[in-house]
């Protein structure tokens, strides 16, 4: 079973890149661009309608073209509000967000480097076991994780700190696997031997050579562990209750609730929209200048 | 004095030797301590706390109590009506939406594929943005483009005189989480199928050509049957994502009437852990749920595996 998981993976994850000549031979699909187009504009949708609605206030959000703007144009006055309300806490759920997903990116990409090298470059008692269990663990479904690891964490005393939502997420078995993964083929053995030749001890070798030679796929397990613990709503909904502490997600899901309850009566509709934009831009941009490095993790990268 | 020296002299080796072999596991500590704290125990915690109820007194008097009640509350779980209608909703869900997200995964990356389509950095880009938004913000942006006063869709359809058009009704609202899902995720599973359809030898292409096969032939004899073990991983994840759904009901639930509060498996559980405070049954749920994922997911790795005889 493990065997056709990891041969599964491996087909998809192969970080080999194959190149292919780019023939441009023949004519236009018209149809096939057709289809295309209107699936962009599917998948762009309620990007487009969120650009739009940021620029109106709440009323005008309830009249009018929904895909246009008014009259009125309150970018500014919204953002400014977004900003001031309740003592500007959606500044500090950006912050903690960023936090969140710096820290546990970082720690958790090193951390699956050291083990994903190890089970690459060295034979040793255990290590198919080991690596089985990490492919194992990649089909454990993660929320069903977060319920008892509150109970445990709160017998702990850690939950509603920033230890809950950091702690579990520097644990990527994904990592481990695409560590692994690269190491085995970016790594040479012979440049392992010359520096120990040269008389560098393992974690020399290991923090000179091998992770310079892995940089550019531990960029990518970064990247994906930057995204995982940036989009995660499970996890900090349930170890959190104090909303200082908040993420984006948990943040802007709050004040869904309080604005669609009968009591809150559509206050906040401006704001969490608002704030949905903004929450999505770094990852958009993001997106558009590490396009590479997007393709290299998920792919066998040979897109031109 | 000479063997004094040479014990310490094979001392030292022997504890070189030692550290040589211990470097491995140095290396894998970090992350195996972690992976222990916050994977495998979790997972014996669900399945310890499980088998404990929680006893109130018959007059109310005593704090409760929490004693040993065996596999009491997995049976329980195991017979659950709401656990079975969750869990059967979602295999619905499942059936129908992963074969069609794939589907359309598969077609766009055949698309991009083809020499004669022009824009293709765009349109990837495109169809690939909905995967960097938070589920939750997803959900909410989608929430109000369902919001009978907010979305410009359904005033279009109220305008053309569809007058009973609502994404949020009963029968509607579990389609219209599968749409959330499919926005959000086909694009990610459009770019593992084509980066594993870049990886195929253009030679096999040109072989066809002098065979004769035209574009047709050669994506359904060439290039599916070589991109089926992307395919099956993708669904294998889309079914485990399936099972966990939670961001779109928990979200929509705040706008319509239509999700209760057991409409998923994560969200009942989410629900008897910190609504109705069964912690105990919560667990169990987690851990049915886990088993059920597991399930399913080697399930269909049979299926596949013996269907292309691997």
């Amino acid at each position: 079973m493990g065997n056709i998981f990891t041969s599964v993976l491996r087909k998809t994850i192969s970080p080999e890149e194959p190149m292919k000549p780019s023939k441009r031979t023949g004519g236009t699909n018209v149809l096939g661009m057709a289809v295309l187009f209107a699936f962009t504009v599917y998948f762009l949708l309620p990007l487009y309608w969120l650009i739009i609605s940021s620029t109106k206030t709440t009323n005008d959000l309830f009249s009018g073209n929904g895909l246009w703007f008014s009259g009125q144009f309150q970018f500014f006055q919204n953002l400014q509000g977004l900003f001031s309300y309740d003592g500007g806490i959606f500044i500090s759920w950006f912050i903690n967000t960023f936090l969140y997903a710096i820290g546990s990116a970082v720690i958790s990409t090193l951390i699956a480097a050291m083990a994903g090298y190890a089970l690459a470059k060295f034979k040793f008692y255990g290590k198919n076991t080991i690596f089985s269990i990490v492919l194992g663990s990649l089909l454990v479904p993660t929320t069903a994780l977060s319920l008892p690891l509150y109970l445990l964490m709160a017998k702990a005393g850690l939950t509603n700190t920033y230890w809950a939502v950091l702690l579990p997420s520097f644990v990527s078995p994904f990592g481990v696997y695409l560590a692994r993964v690269y190491s085995v083929s970016s790594i040479p053995d012979e440049m392992l031997d010359a520096a120990r030749v040269d008389g560098a001890g393992e974690f020399r070798v290991f923090f000179r050579i091998a992770l310079a030679a892995l940089t550019p796929s531990l960029i990518t397990i970064f990247l994906f562990q930057f995204v995982a613990v940036w989009n995660n709503y499970f996890l900090p909904l349930v170890m959190l209750s104090n909303q200082n502490l908040f993420p984006l997600t948990v943040g802007l899901q709050s004040w869904n609730a309080i604005t669609t309850s009968v009591s809150g009566q559509g206050m906040l509709y401006s704001y969490i929209i608002m704030g949905s934009l903004i929450s999505v831009l770094p990852l958009i941009i993001g997106f558009l200048f590490l396009q590479r490095y997007w393709r290299a993790g998920i792919v066998s990268g040979s897109i031109k | 004095m000479m063997l004094g020296s040479k014990t310490t002299g094979s001392f030292r080796l022997k504890a070189g030797k030692i550290w040589i072999k211990s470097i491995p596991y140095v290396f894998i500590m970090p992350f195996g301590i972690l992976f222990l704290l916050f994977f495998i125990a979790p997972i014996m915690y669900a399945f310890y706390s499980s088998l404990f109820v929680v006893k109130h007194s018959g007059l109310g008097l005593s704090a409760p109590v929490t004693v040993f009640n065996g596999l009491f509350n997995l049976n329980q779980a195991f017979h659950d009506p709401l656990f079975y209608q969750s869990l059967g909703r979602m295999l619905l869900f499942g059936v129908v939406q992963v074969p069609i997200m794939l589907g359309l995964a598969l077609f766009f990356a055949l698309l991009l594929d083809s020499v004669t389509i022009r824009l293709k950095n765009l349109f990837r880009m495109a169809f690939f943005v909905p995967y960097a938004i938070p589920g939750v913000i997803a959900a909410l942006l989608w929430g109000y483009l369902y919001n009978p006063q907010l979305s410009p869709i359904v005033q279009f359809f109220h305008a053309i005189g569809w007058k009973s058009f609502d994404f949020l009704s009963q029968h509607a609202v579990l389609w219209s989480m599968a749409n959330i899902v499919t926005w959000e995720w086909t694009g990610y599973n459009m770019i593992i199928i084509y980066s594993a359809l870049q990886a195929i030898p253009h030679e096999l292409y040109e072989a066809a050509k002098i065979d004769g096969s035209n574009g047709f032939n050669i994506a359904r004899y060439i290039k599916i049957p070589l991109v089926a073990p992307a395919i099956v991983l993708s669904g294998l994840f889309s079914i485990i994502g399936t099972l966990q759904i939670f961001n779109e009901p928990s979200t929509l639930q705040y706008i319509t009437n239509s999700i209760t509060s057991s409409y998923t498996p994560n969200l009942y559980a989410y629900t008897a852990a910190f609504v109705t405070n069964q912690y105990n049954y919560a667990a169990a749920l987690a851990v049915l749920l886990a088993i059920a994922t597991f399930i399913f997911s080697f399930g269909l790795l049979r299926i596949t595996t013996r269907q292309t005889g691997e």
